[in-house]
């Protein structure tokens, strides 16, 4: 975990470079998890004072979309797509699979802190599918093996 | 040599990046240019080399295939002929997505070569009421869903008074089935920054925003550069190409939140609050982004404008069928053996587009479904393969066109899980803002469960909750999530009756 004062000043960084923004409570967020890999609570109030919100709103915002995250997620995060054409092809067979490979449900991180398990409605690879992300590299026409190879390679 | 190999997101998620890896380590000289896709995904990654006689494709290429492009061409295994001459591309009749796989993305130079910026040229030349008659006359409707005529929407903004005005483009594309707005993004952004520019002058509005979901970071980085490009080039900024009015404009990025899509919730989004549904009236047209007369648009629609004001109204307008005006990008995705994008007037069957273009599924099983518009479309079943792909011609079949995406299934697919997938979605997605979506696809679930269980007494039930959601939802998410539910119920009977028989 980090410190406080590590947030404050990094935070506060982020915070200047938004100035002046229509709107500017998302890019700001998504800055902070791109910085952290999650958005950490410390980082509520300060953003809150800066915008003239309360924190109770911040937090509304941040917990309303399912990208921003309040704890780290594991060292790597798996993004399964869950959506029909997705499922057209076999991506509940491939779910299940990573399912019991990984020993997680949906959003889990295995006990060594390694993968996060994550759905996401689709990656507009819908004519390749069954499409997956890890760490933001994208795979198309995922099947069992290509999935153990993905998840082999992992360190 | 010149070889093309596309940076969009389906063939690198087939293995592009691997191929220009092997393509730079093998010939360091020779030019490589990342382009758009030309849509024949089941090719992917395609790469295509500069030859005398045209370009050239090869296809789907892995990077044991690099070595053989260095030899004798018409040799290589994965050769395909002449790009132009293969008969899914020829067939299709391209007005938006003429550039998408043909230039350099971000290179202004080919997109002035290709045609580019002359509909905006003709623009800056006409009147703004001129400009919102042209897009009137050429019959375009919104390409995200709804299918409001454009040009009535950009005329109420026109006409609104106002200090400030805005352009917003809808590039939440969270349909699955859906990625044309991802590959004109990533193929031909400067289409839609030019759209988007005459909807600016047109409309009287000073800034534009693409607000695209952070699920296509390639879309994403593609548009912010030619953003920039467009603005050191003078495309944007204080007077557009040097004559016009100011202009200009950024990119956000949405969160996952898939009712963003909907473009109240998506104005809310991009003022950094929770992305909830306004109740309408008033029209975003009239009070919008921070209470601005905004311009909500579809990335397809801004992007067809170019075009529209390159070749006329008229020209635009000739193609299509009834009502629908024009060309639409068909995405053929699912259990199918040719998917990918298909540019194509309105107005060929159901059937011609899943068996003909489609080829039949993938698996080489019979089709038993094909899903229409998106999460909230129908599933059409065979018998009705003969509606033509039209707004009218698929709302009298109780179903949608949405943004045209067409989703394949095999005879191996469970309507019933279908349906209950349609309610879990729309429950995990709702906004919460209203009860009939927030509870009742909760319910939804529940209720298909136990008709799963062989419980005959919950059949009413879930009929009775589809029309509750139909009729007191506040946006399309709670009130068409019914389509694909009703739609399986209703001509996939065997599938919601099976389990009961065993039960009984
Ligand atoms: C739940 C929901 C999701 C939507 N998602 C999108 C979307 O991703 N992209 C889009 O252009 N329109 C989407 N729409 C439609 C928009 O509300 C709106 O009609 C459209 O952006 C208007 O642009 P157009 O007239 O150019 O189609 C969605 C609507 C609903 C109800
Ligand atoms: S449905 Fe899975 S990528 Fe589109």
């Amino acid at each position: 975990m980090l410190d406080s004062v590590e947030v404050t000043s990094r935070v506060g960084e982020i915070l200047t470079s938004h100035k002046g923004m229509e709107g500017a409570l998302l890019p700001i967020l998504h800055a902070i998890q791109a910085e952290f890999g999650y958005v950490p609570q410390a980082a509520l109030p300060i953003i809150a004072q800066d915008l003239n919100l309360s924190r109770a709103e911040v937090h509304g915002v941040m917990s309303f979309y399912h990208d921003f995250r309040e704890n780290p997620a594991g060292n790597h995060v798996l993004k399964l797509c869950r959506a029909e054409a997705c499922k057209s092809v076999g991506a509940d067979r491939v779910a299940a699979h990573a399912q019991k490979a990984l020993g997680i449900e949906w959003h889990e991180t295995t006990t060594d802190g390694r993968v996060t398990r994550e759905p996401v409605f689709c990656l507009g690879l819908c004519a390749c599918a069954p499409a997956a992300m890890i760490d933001g590299k994208i795979v198309g026409r995922v099947d069992e093996a290509k999935l153990d190879g993905i998840l082999g390679g992992l360190k | 040599m010149k070889i093309y190999l596309p940076l969009d997101s389906a063939a690198v998620a087939l293995g592009a990046d691997e191929i220009a890896t092997a393509i730079r380590a093998q010939h360091p000289d020779a030019t490589l240019v990342r382009n758009g896709s030309r849509g024949m995904v089941w090719l992917e990654p395609l790469i295509e080399v500069e030859t005398p006689a045209g370009r050239m494709a090869f296809g789907p290429m892995t990077p044991a295939d690099v070595p053989a492009l260095f030899g004798d061409l018409a040799a290589h295994p994965k050769a395909l002929g002449l790009t132009e001459d293969l008969p899914w591309l020829k067939a299709q009749t391209r007005l938006t997505f003429a550039r998408v796989g043909v230039i350099d993305p971000l290179s202004l130079a080919d997109y002035r070569a290709h045609g580019g910026l002359s509909g905006l040229e003709r623009a800056l030349g006409m009147a703004p009421a001129d400009m919102v008659t042209e897009v009137t006359n050429s019959g375009l409707r919104g390409r995200g869903g709804a299918g409001f005529p454009t040009g009535i929407k950009w005329k109420t903004v026109s006409e609104a008074k106002a200090d400030r005005k805005y352009i917003v483009c809808n590039a939440d594309e969270g349909d699955s089935a859906t990625f044309a707005d991802r590959m004109l993004m990533e193929g031909d952004p400067f289409t839609l920054i030019e759209g988007m520019v005459i909807a600016g002058l047109a409309c009287g509005a000073t800034k534009g925003f693409v607000y695209i979901r952070s699920e296509y970071p390639i879309a994403i980085e593609v548009m912010q550069k030619a953003v920039e490009i467009a603005r050191a080039e003078g495309v944007l900024g204080a007077r557009v190409l040097g004559k016009g009015a100011a202009f200009d404009m950024e990119i956000r990025v949405g969160a996952g939140a898939y009712v963003c899509g909907e473009e109240t919730s998506l104005l809310n989004s991009l003022e950094g609050k929770r992305g909830i549904v306004r109740a309408k009236p008033p029209l975003p047209a009239l009070e919008g982004f921070l209470g601005k007369p905004t311009v909500v648009n579809n990335v397809i629609s801004l992007a067809s404008v170019p075009v529209i004001f390159e070749k006329g109204a008229a020209h635009y307008k000739d193609f299509g069928l009834g009502r629908s005006r024009g060309t639409i990008p068909l995405q053929i995705a699912g259990n199918v053996k040719y998917g990918g994008l298909y540019e194509i007037a309105f107005g060929l069957t159901l059937g011609e587009i899943v068996d003909k273009i489609g080829g039949g599924t993938a698996s080489g099983r019979p089709v038993k479904a094909v899903q229409v518009g998106g999460p909230l479309g129908a599933y059409f079943p065979r018998s009705l393969f003969d509606t033509p792909f039209g707004y009218e011609e698929f709302a009298g079949k109780d179903g949608l066109i949405g943004h045209a995406g067409l989703t394949i299934f095999d005879d191996s697919a469970d309507m019933l899980e279908m349906a209950r997938f349609a309610m879990e979605f729309c429950a995990i997605e709702s906004c919460g803002k209203c009860t009939p979506c927030r509870i009742g696809a909760v319910r939804g679930v529940e209720t298909i469960n136990r008709i799963k269980r062989g419980d005959a007494a919950a059949m009413p039930i879930l009929t009775d909750l589809c029309n509750t959601m139909k009729s007191g939802s506040l946006c399309a998410l709670g009130g068409f999530t019914p389509y694909p539910v009703m739609s399986a119920v209703t001509h996939f009977p065997d599938d919601f009756s099976t389990q009961k028989e065993a039960a009984e």
